[in-house]
């Protein structure tokens, strides 16, 4: 495989000494099976040690490496220098999350909206393991598999303009979790997650955009998630409308 | 000292900035064109309450050429809006089981399309049949 080069085009950001990001253009040599990521770590290792991203497996499987290409969310690791414009690519940090410094972002806030939907599964009663494991048939686990999958990546915040508008909106990847618990036969905890649905910066923020759902590179498409609890919320709102219904949570 | 100075990127223009966002945006606005043509109904419904007169004025007033352009544009951003909404669709409903096996999408949006053109003919049909 002959080397070829390509110019890479990269948004640094040093809160130390920079007012605001200014674009570095690097010449970055690169083979056929060389990702996006290898490129900012030849840059890293040969050009400029100063340069900051965050990465860890290199396959798709961490979510850390995620950050605009050429203006679209994609994980660094899954993007091949090849398949780029050979004019140059353009890296940028993730939209709508505050730079922390060059690639790396802030990602307090989707943290704590992570802790906040109960990221795990509520048990119904009490067990011990004594009692064995739960049992679920394949047609209740396809009801939430594919919300399963998800990396925690943050492409689908940085494909959300109301996310970008609005930060305090629960946004795509909390909410497809969310639903991935609560339509778990083994859990319990939809009372205390749906309250964040309902909530002034739940679902209803979501203007069917779609693009989460195209940008997701484990194809968990939070889209679904959202639109269906936009449903779940109209009929809690509404219900309670009914003579003997229970009261809203 | 806390070194940390988190930079944020302002919002305004972001529809411009992905060709996806271009297009969310053009198809939201034939949204306009439904309010407007729905309006157009309305006055026709008003005229028509008033009397004889005022109906024959706005069977009158469609037939003016600013009037045709104006239906023939929304009838554009209208079928445009039907084909878009069709294609979000599947994104927006709960999982379908057939046999056992989970429906594409581009089933849910193929049926609805096919749907929403044979409701309009037969529409057509029975509105021609009406005013033989």
């Amino acid at each position: 495989m002959s080397a070829r080069n390509i110019e890479m085009t990269v948004l640094r950001y040093r809160p130390e000494q920079d007012a605001e990001p200014y674009p570095q253009a690097f010449t970055v040599p690169f083979t056929d099976d060389m990702s996006v990521l290898q490129g900012l770590q030849y840059i890293k290792d040969e050009l400029d040690a100063s340069l900051a991203f965050r990465w860890s497996c290199r396959m798709a499987i961490c979510g850390s490496c995620g950050m605009m290409i050429d203006g679209v969310p994609k994980l660094a690791c899954k993007t091949f220098l090849r398949d780029c414009s050979p004019a140059g690519v353009r890296v940028e940090a993730l939209a709508h999350f505050p730079i922390e410094r060059d690639l790396v972002i802030v990602v307090d806030d989707f943290l704590a909206k992570l802790q906040s939907i109960t990221p795990y599964i509520v048990p119904r009663e009490a067990r011990s393991p004594a009692a064995g494991e739960y049992l679920q048939t394949p047609q209740q686990a396809a009801l939430f598999e594919q919300f399963s999958a998800c990396i925690n990546c943050l492409l689908c915040y940085a494909a959300c303009p109301q996310y970008g508008l609005n930060p305090r909106f629960l946004g795509p990847g909390a909410i497809a979790l969310l639903h991935r618990y609560n339509m778990d036969t083994r859990d319990a905890g939809q009372d205390q997650r749906m309250p964040l649905i309902h909530a002034e910066d739940g679902v209803f923020n979501c203007t069917a955009v779609g693009y989460c759902s195209k940008v997701c590179p484990k194809a968990v498409d939070p889209a679904n998630a959202v639109n269906l609890n936009k449903m779940e919320s109209a009929k809690d709102y509404f219900l309670r409308l009914l003579p003997g219904a229970r009261s809203r949570a | 000292m806390n070194g940390r100075r988190p930079y944020v990127r302002p919002m305004a223009g972001w529809w411009r900035r992905n060709p996806y966002f271009i297009e969310y945006m053009v198809h939201e606005a034939t949204a306009l064109f439904v309010g407007g043509y729905a309006l157009l109904l309305v006055a026709g419904l008003a005229c028509l309450a008033a009397g004889e007169a005022a109906w024959n004025a706005w069977l009158a007033w469609l037939a003016t050429p600013p009037c045709l352009a104006f239906s023939l544009l929304s009838l554009v951003a209208l079928v445009y809006h039907t084909i878009t909404w069709f294609l979000i669709m599947p994104r927006t409903l709960p999982p379908i089981q057939l046999g056992g096996r989970r429906l594409s999408a581009r089933a849910i949006t193929t049926t609805g399309l096919a749907i929403a053109t044979a409701s309009n003919l037969l529409l057509l049909l029975l509105v021609g049949w009406l005013s033989r």
